[in-house]
């Protein structure tokens, strides 16, 4: 106990119980109106019908083609943003150049355009009026209404979100480990196996989660992009929009609690990897600019 | 340092900037930059009359009107309610703060597809809280006061989704502050309040703002998570996110395109604020608390 605290009467140090008590009341019962009713009546509404069409509903054709589509996007789309990730945080933190801080903004843009507006680009770009998109169905190929648009728009919305929670892990860590491995006589790709990416390994995690979850997730973008054809450019998210919108309600949110319990399991994931490394606290899907934190 | 001067030839010891630097800005090019650069030629080859005869048409007036008025009140609801939740799990100890703190993050990991269902769900007149306030017969007229399909819904699909932002944007500036300037305000007589006011707020005020714009911003473009909860009824329930999709599936890309760059302009603008309040941030720590 510091002098300090001798000296200062506990009331000028902390709120009275009553106000303490008050505030957590408040904050309480803010969490479990917004989050805590939500999150259980997802739930609720799925199981409704009972377990027998819940699992009917999981087991149909079109929920599974819905599935493996996500799946095919999110496994595209992460494993190039993480490549992407890895290279900028090297580039940006191992070197000087200049112009880095107009890069870390370019890097951060995907996060603050309107996903609807993210699917409109590609559209512009790639639709039947766009620039390539003549060139494109001249050789019989479709992306936007197609699997392609799909992927391209799931890979914009997730862009940042490796890059972002590497640059500032290596910007910290400095270059002298590399240097050091270096100096001793490993080559460029044993310096990077060996020192770097057992120092960032629980960034990389953790950018791959965050990731991983809006690839899976993303609504809007995809909404634009998608034809909306039914087993066939579906994503699980679109697919619970068809669902609510053909007023099959118990359905729709028996496939919404798929994608709620991969929400908990990303906060479980997130939660455990923030307790393996204190410094990624409080880093994730906030878009505070890089490096400015 | 990775470069060691040679007379005036660099070395550099780490290998790979060219190679990561060159795939860097060819990804950054091709998946981002290009595409976005698309909305602004697209809008380029437009006449004036005609930009300015779609982004001010009055049904684009009451959309922007409304997202913004909508995203301000969530963001505003946010900015209170978020600095409460901030504060408690920084200063006090309860059962199931662990539990809490990380529950703050469920509106950006739950997909806005399914907020928005279950929001529209839970508000509907028969809903479970929707039916507290208002009440729907057999004719189908909603009697008291109706959420879901109405202004209100919107409101509380954005006050959803901003939710984290200002928790997390206020929460480590609480954490680092130094608890002696408090012991110091004691010392010289100030009272909780006082202290609150005059030391601890104006600490947290760059961020709090910070937050603020952040979930403002997000609000404005938001799309998934209002679809289901507003009726989409022009100059009524539509926000620019969705005349926009409405203009998409009308296949008035023009059109489209020329709000698109509205709303982008905005967002730039904020994302510029941000940038401008993280660096007030800055000056505000090193100065005080340095």
């Amino acid at each position: 106990m510091s002098a300090a605290e001798k000296i200062i009467a506990p009331h000028r140090r902390t709120e009275p119980p009553f106000v303490r008590w008050l505030l957590i009341g408040i904050a309480l019962a803010f969490m479990t109106l917004f989050l805590v009713v939500p999150l259980v009546s997802v739930f609720a509404e799925g199981l409704r019908q009972g377990l027998g069409f819940y699992f009917q509903t999981l087991r149909d054709p079109l929920t599974l083609s819905a599935i493996q589509l996500t799946l095919i996007a999110a496994g595209i789309s992460v494993p190039l943003n993480c490549i992407f990730g890895v290279a900028a945080a090297w580039a940006i933190a191992k070197f000087d150049f200049r112009g880095k801080n107009i890069l870390l903004t370019l890097i951060d843009l995907p996060f603050s355009i309107s996903p609807v507006i993210s699917g409109l680009i590609y559209v512009l770009v790639f639709g039947a009026q766009g620039w390539f998109g003549s060139w494109f169905s001249d050789h019989n190929f479709k992306i936007i209404f197609a699997v392609p648009g799909i992927v391209l728009a799931t890979i914009f919305v997730t862009f940042p979100f490796v890059a972002r929670e590497l640059i500032p892990l290596m910007q910290a860590q400095g270059r002298s480990e590399e240097e050091a491995a270096r100096v001793l006589g490993a080559s460029g790709w044993q310096t990077f196996w060996r020192v770097t990416i057992p120092n960032i390994k629980w960034g990389l995690i953790y950018g791959v989660i965050l990731c991983n979850a809006r690839a899976m997730g993303e609504f809007g973008a995809v909404s634009v992009v998608s034809g909306h054809i039914q087993g066939r450019t579906n994503t699980i998210p679109l697919h619970v929009q068809i669902l609510y919108e053909s007023d099959n309600f118990a359905g729709a949110f028996a496939v919404a609690s798929l994608l709620t319990f991969l929400a908990l399991v990303t906060l479980v994931l997130k939660t455990w990897v923030e307790y393996k490394n204190d410094a990624l606290r409080g880093t994730a899907f906030t878009p505070v600019p890089i490096g400015k934190k | 340092m990775a470069t060691r001067r040679l007379g005036a030839k660099k070395l550099r010891v780490l290998p790979g900037f060219r190679l990561t630097l060159g795939f860097t800005l060819f990804y950054l090019g091709l998946i981002v930059l290009i595409p976005l650069s698309a909305v602004f030629i697209k809008t380029s080859t437009l006449t004036w009359a005609q930009f300015s005869h779609t982004v001010f048409s009055p049904q684009a007036l009451a959309a922007y009107r409304l997202s913004f008025g909508a995203s301000f009140f969530a963001a505003l609801i946010n900015a209170i309610f978020g600095l409460i939740v901030a504060w408690v799990l920084v200063r006090y100890n309860f059962f199931g703060k662990k539990l809490v703190d990380a529950l703050v993050d469920l509106p950006f990991a739950l997909p806005t597809a399914v907020a928005g269902i279950t929001l529209a769900t839970l508000y509907a007149p028969n809903g479970w809280i929707g039916h507290f306030f208002g009440s729907i017969d057999k004719s189908g007229n909603v009697h008291g006061l109706q959420i879901s399909y109405t202004q209100l819904g919107i409101f509380i699909a954005l006050t959803f989704i901003g939710l984290p932002f200002i928790v997390r944007t206020v929460q480590p500036v609480l954490e680092d502050f130094d608890p002696e300037l408090e012991d110091a305000a004691a010392s010289l007589g100030a009272n909780r309040w006082q202290i609150f006011w005059r030391v601890i707020f104006p600490t947290l005020t760059p961020a709090l703002l910070t937050g603020f714009a952040l979930a403002f911003a997000r609000a404005l473009g938001e799309y998934g998570s209002v679809v289901f909860i507003s009726s989409n009824i022009p100059m009524k329930t539509q926000i620019v996110p969705l005349l926009i999709m409405n203009e998409l599936d009308g296949f008035q890309y023009a059109k489209a395109t020329a709000l698109a760059v509205v709303m982008l302009v905005i967002s730039f603008l904020i994302l510029l604020a941000v940038n401008v309040l993280q660096w007030w941030s800055n000056c505000y720590n090193t100065n005080n608390l340095a």
